[in-house]
């Protein structure tokens, strides 16, 4: 039996033709396995969604209720029969109710992993290590470049600066879903109890996680804040708004920028960042080759991100691999005004 | 070592000058002798030691990580130091048998080590520190010992700062800069009011020139060409070109705008300057290469640029020569308060003295008024080195030689540039700001091929755009990649599809080495036609109109 049997690489995104079924595709599907809510992955417009719990509720704050024909939650875990595959949803770690796909048709496993990391975060359950004979890999950080350094020492520089700027605001650039919420956990966790501010376009997700049971302290909103209140104060935003106008109304703002990508000078200066936090919902380099390892898995599939070392290492470690060289995934929610004009 | 990387990273991201000046200042005035004095080296590109070359360290890393996977990264990063500083392994044995004092090194111990070091020591060495420093001591280290300190700090700006230890200006930091040397005591002590001025002991000191301030529009209203002399704008480097005595021996020095000796590379000049019995001198002006009477492009320039050593097949092939505009000091005395007519006309005496054949005067260039001066701009009629020629230069009769930027004395009026509608057919990951992102564009012109029309490229771009705009072209070329061959990716580009680019440049010419037959100078994107489709780009018969009339 071939891979290639269960899952076919398409423009749409990934096919298994036992199943009839696409996993996150990026247009209108008639049914889908939705593995997280970033707008790369979660697209409205299905006729069917299979997605874990959080997942559906993150598309129906993002897109309306209506955004799928019809939907069902799964419990992590459980096995649901579509077509002749047996599918059920792991947790992946990466934000609130990201999920790896397992498949299991005629004694074949596969695993498709959505986005994940293997770092603690306080906001997602952890992700869970899955044998498997096909892995299809995210590989967002995969170059050996990339190694994260642990979150809270950043989220501690973040702290230390505010400390020592005590009449500048901090803004803090960060993806509206998960990273927002892990970097205000986070910021608990480093001993931070004064308000956090927050930009509008975070505010629903914030409230859902914290209605989820995440506790993030005295968050307050950004707009209509005294401008006294916000000298020394941590404001996090969406990292488009960080050039906007409303970024003006902060006291000699100090520009940060919490990212995985900041590891790279050129991607901090680049983006005018004056304090570069690398804290990443990706897994790092180590992480991907550890993860890949403990699969188990005899073929490895490459997506979004730096395929080409990924697919070499995995070669010299024996595996068949595969860049699958997809189109469309890997600006989560980067809510770049010019990136998306281009790519419309 | 770990203070002195916390400053330079600092500075990286340090957008502003004044915040550079400060975290700068803030170092000098907190750190020590001799630590700050070799920072201060650092920053100024003053360090002597034999820098290591890429090569060492490539060899480095690849006895460490998987040479495939090095240079995967390299393509990403684009920095050497940087890619190595992130790949370098976590030190298997504890930091503390690297260091000499059980730590990690402090920059002095690392500046004096190297000074000391042999050839075959440094390997053994570097990868001793790098085991003991953390990520952002590594990337300093490398970027230090490579020789390629680039933080945006420029030689001038560490010396302001450290002027503003003790109010100082820097241009009196210049003045005495040349007779002194690392760690620089006598000077933080001058600054600090513990000690006395320090004595220039260099008879042929560098002086910080005059810039001239460009043309907008509406900036000659009101200004009387009367009051005004005009020159060519010429496309060469501005040098300073200095003849001194001392001791009855003859001493030539050349130095580049920002003060940089780069008498090395230019011995043809040196000897030139040496000859001249007698004189004494210190002249501004431009360096070009200059074959049978003419001025060769800038690219012949090029090759003698950036060269510690030139062969005598190379100053066979691209002569140097300077063009002088300016005379600075003569004999004993310093002109620099003197108004530019009464220099000028020291000049033009001086060079008819002199004769030399690798010295020759700037000519004036006649006008009656503005009007004039906006046709020779776009057309000069100095016909035999019309091409060398970017513009005209405007220069007040009673300005005096005032170093910096001053307001209104001098002005540059640049030629506008030409314009064409290319699409975007190659593009590459780029170095230093724009690493990591495809940033370097490979454009091209339609013309007649066996099956109907075909793109041919004209030229390669990698500035003009904004920074949002190059993560808009990165995501694009990912989004349109068609092919690849090696790092380079071919974009979808045809009569369906194809990204539209405006290329702005300031020349063409005939051209053997492209396939088209045109090679653009200074090409840049001027805008992004999102908005027009490929087939309305330009075709390479309005790129031949351009060329040069031979
Ligand atoms: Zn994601
Ligand atoms: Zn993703």
């Amino acid at each position: 039996m071939r891979a290639e049997d269960l899952l076919i690489p398409a423009a749409e995104g990934l096919y298994c033709p036992p199943g009839d079924f696409f996993i996150d595709p990026l247009r209108p599907a008639a049914r889908a396995v939705v593995t997280h809510g970033h707008s790369d992955h979660a697209r409205a417009g299905h006729g069917a969604v299979l997605a874990t719990r959080p997942t559906l509720d993150i598309m129906a704050i993002r897109y309306g209720a209506g955004f799928a024909g019809a939907t069902q939650a799964a419990a992590p875990g459980a096995v649901t029969r579509i077509g002749e595959v047996e599918v059920s949803l792991h947790p992946a770690g990466h934000v609130r109710g990201s999920a790896q796909v397992l498949m299991q048709w005629r004694g074949f496993r596969a695993v498709v992993s959505g986005d994940y990391k293997r770092a603690a975060d306080p906001t997602c359950a952890p992700f869970e290590p899955l044998r498997c004979d096909l892995f299809v890999s995210e590989a967002t950080f995969g170059l050996p470049v990339f190694r994260h350094p642990p979150a809270l020492r950043e989220v501690e520089k973040l702290v230390a600066s505010a400390a020592l700027f005590a009449e500048r605001a901090h803004l803090v650039g960060a993806y509206p879903l998960g990273k927002a919420q892990r970097v205000m956990a986070l910021l608990r966790e480093a001993g931070w109890d004064r308000p956090i501010y927050l930009h509008g376009a975070m505010e629903r997700l914030t409230e859902y996680y914290r209605a989820d049971g995440v506790e993030l302290g005295d968050v307050r909103k950004a707009t209509g804040a005294d401008r006294a209140a916000l000298a020394g104060a941590i404001v996090i935003c969406p990292p488009s708004a960080m050039q906007e106008a409303w970024a003006r109304r902060f006291p000699d703002p100090v520009a940060c920028f919490a990212s995985g990508w900041m590891r790279v000078r050129a991607r901090a200066r680049q983006r005018g960042v004056e304090l570069p936090l690398v804290i990443s919902d990706h897994a790092d380099w180590d992480e991907l080759c550890a993860t890949i390892v403990e699969t188990g898995c005899s073929q490895l599939w490459i997506t979004h991100g730096e395929e080409d070392a990924l697919a070499h290492w995995a070669t010299t470690r024996g595996l068949a691999a595969r860049p699958l060289r997809l189109v469309g995934y890997g600006e989560e929610d980067a809510g770049d005004g010019a990136a998306q004009e281009s790519a419309a | 070592m770990n203070r002195f990387a916390e400053l330079l990273d600092r500075l990286a991201f340090e957008p502003s000058r004044n915040g550079k000046l400060r975290l700068m200042t803030d170092y000098f005035s907190r750190r020590g002798d001799p630590e700050r004095g070799m920072a201060l080296a650092a920053l100024t590109g003053s360090l002597v030691f034999a820098h290591a070359k890429p090569g060492l360290i490539r060899a480095l890393i690849e006895e460490r990580v998987d040479p495939a996977l090095f240079r995967l990264s390299y393509d990403y990063v684009g920095d050497l130091s940087e890619t190595v500083a992130l790949l370098w392994p976590r030190a298997a044995q504890a930091p503390a048998e690297a260091g000499e004092q059980g730590f990690a090194p402090t920059l002095a111990e690392i500046v004096e080590r190297l000074s000391r070091a042999g050839k075959r020591d440094l390997p053994g060495l570097l990868a001793g520190w790098l085991d003991a420093l953390d990520e952002t001591g590594r990337w300093a280290l490398l970027k230090l010992i490579t020789g390629s300190l680039r933080v945006g700090v420029s030689a001038r700006l560490a010396k302001t700062a450290a002027a503003a230890l003790g109010a100082r200006e820097p241009d009196e930091i210049e003045e005495v800069w040349h007779g002194l040397s690392p760690p620089y005591p006598d000077l933080f002590a001058w600054l600090e009011g513990r000690g006395p001025r320090p004595q220039t002991q260099d008879p042929a000191p560098f002086r910080a020139p005059m810039l001239a301030h460009p043309v907008e529009a509406g900036d000659l209203d009101g200004l009387s060409p009367a009051d005004f002399s005009a020159e060519w704008k010429w496309d060469g480097i501005r040098v300073q070109a200095i003849r001194a005595e001392q001791g009855g021996r003859a001493i030539a020095r050349l130095y580049s705008r920002a003060g940089e000796d780069i008498s090395a590379g230019f011995p043809d000049l040196v000897a030139s300057l040496l000859s001249m019995s007698g004189a004494r001198f210190a002249l501004d002006g431009e360096l070009l290469v200059v074959r049978a009477g003419a001025v060769q492009s800038f690219g012949a320039l090029q090759q003698r640029l950036n060269r510690k050593s030139v062969s005598a097949r190379l100053i066979a092939e691209h002569p140097a020569h300077v063009r002088a505009y300016d005379l600075l000091a003569e004999d004993e005395a310093d002109l620099r308060e003197r108004p530019f007519c009464e220099r000028r006309a020291r000049l033009e005496a001086l060079i008819a003295r002199l004769d030399a054949p690798a010295l020759d005067l700037s000519p004036a260039i006649a006008f009656a008024g503005w009007d004039d001066i906006a046709r020779l701009r776009l057309e000069p009629d100095h016909a035999r080195d019309a091409a060398a020629i970017e513009g005209v230069m405007l220069k007040r009769l009673d300005s005096p030689y005032v170093p910096g930027r001053p307001k209104g004395l001098w002005w540059k009026w640049k030629r506008d540039p030409h314009v064409v509608d290319a699409v975007l057919m190659y593009a590459q990951r780029g170095h230093g700001k724009r690493s990591s992102y495809y940033s370097d564009f490979t454009f091209g012109v339609w013309r007649d091929g066996a099956a109907g029309a075909e793109l041919t490229p004209v030229g390669k771009a990698y500035f003009g755009f904004t920074d949002a705009e190059l993560r808009a072209l990165d995501r694009y070329v990912r989004d349109n990649t068609v092919e690849r061959f090696g790092p380079v990716r071919v974009v979808g580009a045809g009569a369906g599809r194809g990204l539209v680019l405006e290329i702005a440049f300031e020349g063409l010419n005939r051209s053997t080495r492209h396939k088209s037959g045109v090679a653009m100078r200074f090409p840049r994107i001027a805008r992004i036609r999102w908005d027009k489709p490929a087939s309305e780009a330009d075709r390479l018969a309005t790129l031949e109109a351009m060329l040069p009339q031979v």
